[in-house]
């Protein structure tokens, strides 16, 4: 870690330092990299299956392994179903099964429900169970991890096609830029919305489908702050230099203009992700989105406004974007400060300035 | 002895805990011009800054301070507000920048007058308009609906003047004024300072690099170095027996020598017709193109090997242009031809591969190299990308060589820009340069950022190397002391036309143009 730190530049270890200063910021960071990182591991947390199962002495796995109700002794050649409670009586005389913290998935809907859907929150399903009998907190986990999933994928796809479009304007400059800004600007007149109904009409939306259509729109708010960037920066002088050096644009672009560019970038990053999910979840909630069953937020705020009567819906899906958003926009402002150079001036300031008082 | 106007006692100025003046003490009459002389980041303008509380909120300034009778050190903000701009006067450096572009001339002069006299509408004007005749500026009726990007740096500057003049201060703090502007207009504007100081009997505070300045222009000498005061004194005596051996190796700073003679041969270089024009906008939708600016006009020269040809002119004269288009970094017109190959018919990957025989050293030595490398990186770039065939070792080989060739230890390699000095960087510039063998250099002013003593360790640097590995240099400089000491030839550039060119001496000694006549006038050189 300390080689690590000592191989960045000053200027990147002073950033680093004036954005762990920000506790906000930090204390966000980890929690929302904690969150993810427990949501990749959600089969594991929230399923239908056991994880093992010891059966009359066999190891069984059914998180990786479909094995049929046969193995069990059950009647028919079908996929196992876990929850069925002839099998797990089975289990329970065989063996043993560990089960995951949550023995539901965001798909399965509960046959043993004692009382009608939606459900409030018990100690069967601690969040309760949407209207048709699913269970709430594990389609939140599995919810939370599409959703990153989804920004994470269009941001670094946006970033990718908007440093491209954009460093090439700014640049190569002239004729290039002129066509370019005309033709982003039209781009940037389609109405993404109405495209995405449309389209809704003839297919049916998945994860990609969606992804792809946002992707061909959402890169457009980043080419304006690289092109600026990239337009301040070829007249530098040690860009100049390197050309002079001899140098083919490419490498130009990539070693000198890039890594200045990218500060500015860098900063709109948190924003371009916050403003991706919220897309996604307002898809969502329209119907619009992703199919019907995928564990999708929008999908639950719906559900909450269909069902006044079932508060836990509507609360359940508000803290969820709630507390993910805001901890996005902790980062991205502690990010965009640790970037400003006129903060970071401020911070070294203030201990004198009390000083000087004193 | 009369009161002083200025009493400045112990002074003292520090940045969070470092501190960059110490116990700096001088005194200053009416009517008297004070230069505190000394290099960058010897603490000049960072006291006279501190003594009138302008410095930023971590600085910490203690020590005493009077104005006439009234005690600096204790004043409030409030009371600040009525002497800065009313008994002190302020002119800086840059009058690019001090002007706000979005405000006409009148009402920016106007508000210091609002501000402390509470003249307003016709009285205001009137008296805006006396201030701008006083600093003999012409036309001022049409000056005072000007916008501040319509004036030339020379009347910028002038304006500035009329501000910082506008309330009759006691006390005007000059803060290298001239430094910005060709020499030419530098002379005027102090001469201007010096009447108005006459005029309102003013005291002057003058803070100044240029001894050659100080020494026309100032009663008193203050010489300053690492935040200290190394002598003060009456000009005369310091120029004449200086004290300290600061001031003694400031006073002998001045770039000298003469590059080595060469042997007539064939030229390396030459130009034939070159000539730069730029498109202007059209003003309206179906008025017609109007014609090109014309940056240079077509011009012939040739550089033999191991000559140096030095271009000299003023700001906007076309010199920065007709390097770029010899370095094919601006289109142009005409022929360029370097041994036996036309450059100026190349393209794309041919010209690249002809790149690294000419090679360009900036100005400024701050934006020249990329921050966010490190100076092997720097170094080597061009190296690793005309000869992709050298390992790593060899590399490492050839950057250590450059690196010791151009004076710098080998353990900078690692290292970031940020942590040199000016000199320093410009000699990581010049490394980079000469890495790559280049017949060519084109210097565009490589010393003009740079320190006096500085700059004359640069231009020794340079005419070693020239020596060393017969280079062809193409100078570019308006400072005929460092141009004498580096060119065997030089050629004298006004508005993009070549008004003169010959042998260095012939030229310097006895100038045939008027322009070049009056550049030589204003230099002051030691013949």
């Amino acid at each position: 870690m300390a080689t690590l730190t000592s191989r960045l530049s000053p200027i990147t270890r002073r950033r680093l330092a004036a954005f762990k200063a920000n506790r906000r910021a930090w204390v966000s960071l980890w929690l929302f990299t904690a969150l993810f990182v427990l949501s990749l591991f959600a089969e594991l947390i929230a399923n239908d299956k056991p994880i093992v199962i010891q059966y009359d002495g066999q190891w069984y796995v059914p998180l990786l392994v479909d094995y049929p109700e046969t193995e069990f002794d059950g009647f028919l050649p079908t996929r196992t179903d876990y929850l069925d409670p002839f099998i797990q009586q089975q289990i329970k005389d065989h063996g043993w099964a560990l089960w995951p913290a949550i023995p539901y998935s965001y798909q399965t809907l509960d046959m043993n429900m004692t009382r009608p859907s939606p459900a409030p929150p018990d100690s069967r399903h601690w969040l309760g169970t949407d209207d048709q009998g699913r269970d709430v907190l594990a389609r939140v986990i599995y919810g939370f991890r599409l959703s990153v999933a989804f920004a994470l994928v269009l941001t670094v796809g946006s970033l990718v096609i908007g440093v491209v479009v954009g460093g090439v304007q700014g640049y190569f400059g002239g004729k290039v830029d002129l066509i370019g800004q005309r033709v982003t600007e039209i781009w940037s007149g389609l109405p993404v919305l109405f495209l995405l109904i449309i389209l809704a009409s003839f297919v049916q939306p998945g994860f990609w489908w969606l992804l792809g259509i946002m992707l061909l729109f959402s890169w457009l708010g980043l080419v304006d702050i690289v092109r600026a960037e990239f337009l301040r920066a070829r007249n530098l002088e040690y860009v100049r230099a390197a050309k002079a050096m001899g140098l083919p644009s490419r490498l130009i672009m990539w070693r000198h203009v890039l890594p200045n560019a990218m500060v500015a970038t860098l900063t709109f990053i948190p924003f371009l992700f916050t403003g991706a999910i919220g897309t996604l979840t307002a898809l969502d909630f329209l119907g619009f989105g992703l199919p019907p069953g995928a564990p999708s937020l929008g999908e639950l705020a719906a559900q909450g406004k269909n069902n006044l009567h079932a508060p836990w819906l509507g609360i359940t899906a508000f803290m969820t974007l709630a507390i993910m958003l805001s901890l996005l926009v902790f980062i991205g402002e502690g990010l965009r400060d640790a970037f400003d150079p006129r903060h970071v001036q401020q911070r070294q300031a203030s201990p004198a300035q009390e000083t000087h008082h004193a | 002895m009369p009161n002083p106007l200025l009493r400045i006692e112990n002074l003292t100025v520090a940045f969070d805990d470092v501190s960059v003046v110490h116990s700096l003490s001088l005194t200053l009459n009416a009517g008297e011009t004070l230069a505190i002389v000394g290099e960058s980041g010897s603490g000049k303008s960072v006291s006279a800054l501190g003594m009138v509380n302008l410095l930023p909120s971590n600085a910490i300034v203690q020590g005493e301070r009077w104005l006439g009778d009234t005690d600096l050190s204790t004043l409030t903000q409030a009371l600040w507000n009525g002497v800065r701009g009313n008994r002190i006067g302020f002119i800086f450096q840059e009058p690019m920048t001090s002007l706000n572009p979005l405000h006409r001339i009148g009402k920016q002069i106007g508000e210091a007058l609002r501000l402390h006299q509470g003249l307003r509408g016709q009285a205001a004007r009137q008296r805006s308009k006396a201030l701008l005749e006083q600093v003999q500026l012409p036309r001022p009726e049409e000056l005072l609906d000007a916008w501040p990007h319509q004036l030339s740096g020379g009347q910028r500057q002038r304006v500035m003047i009329a501000m910082a003049i506008a309330n009759n201060p006691a006390l005007l703090i000059a803060d290298e004024p001239t430094t910005a502007l060709d020499v030419t207009v530098q002379q005027e504007i102090l001469t201007l300072l010096r009447e108005l100081r006459d005029n309102h009997g003013m005291g002057m505070l003058f803070i100044s690099h240029d001894l050659n300045l100080v020494r026309r222009h100032a009663d008193r000498i203050c010489v300053m170095y690492q935040g200290r005061i190394q002598e003060i004194g009456p000009v005369e005596q310091v120029f004449q027996h200086p004290q300290s051996d600061y001031t003694k190796a400031l006073l002998a700073a001045e770039p000298e020598g003469r590059p080595q003679p060469i042997e007539p041969s064939l030229p390396l270089l030459s130009a034939h017709q070159l000539s730069v024009s730029f498109k202007r906008p059209k003003t309206g939708l179906f008025k017609r193109q109007p014609p090109a600016f014309v940056a240079v006009h077509p011009t012939d020269f040739h550089i033999a090997p191991g000559e140096t040809l030095g271009i000299v002119g003023e700001s906007g004269s076309g010199k920065t242009t007709l390097a770029s288009a010899v370095m094919r970094l601006v289109s142009s017109q005409g022929e360029v031809t370097l041994g036996d190959d036309r450059l100026s018919n190349l393209t794309g990957n041919d010209l690249r591969r002809q790149r690294h025989r000419l090679q360009m050293v900036f100005q400024d030595p701050y934006g020249a190299l990329s921050p966010r490398m490190p100076v092997f990186d720097i170094v080597s770039e061009g190296l690793r990308f005309h000869y992709p065939q050298l390992s790593h070792e060899e590399v490492t080989q050839r950057v250590n060589q450059t690196l010791y060739e151009v004076g710098l230890p080998e353990s900078c390699a690692a290292r970031y820009p940020h942590e040199f000095s000016g000199g320093q960087r410009q000699r990581i510039a010049v490394a980079r340069a000469i890495i790559l063998e280049p017949e060519l250099l084109v210097l565009d002013e490589p010393t003009s950022a740079l320190d006096r003593t500085v700059q004359k360790q640069l231009v020794t640097l340079l005419r070693d190397l020239q020596a060393r590995r017969q280079l062809s240099y193409l100078f570019i400089s308006h400072d005929l002391a460092v141009i004498r000491a580096m060119a065997h030839r030089i050629m004298v550039l006004k508005d993009g036309k070549v008004v003169e060119q010959g042998p260095c001496l012939d030229v310097l000694s006895a100038p045939q143009h008027a322009y070049t006549q009056a550049l030589i006038a204003a230099a002051h050189l030691t013949l």
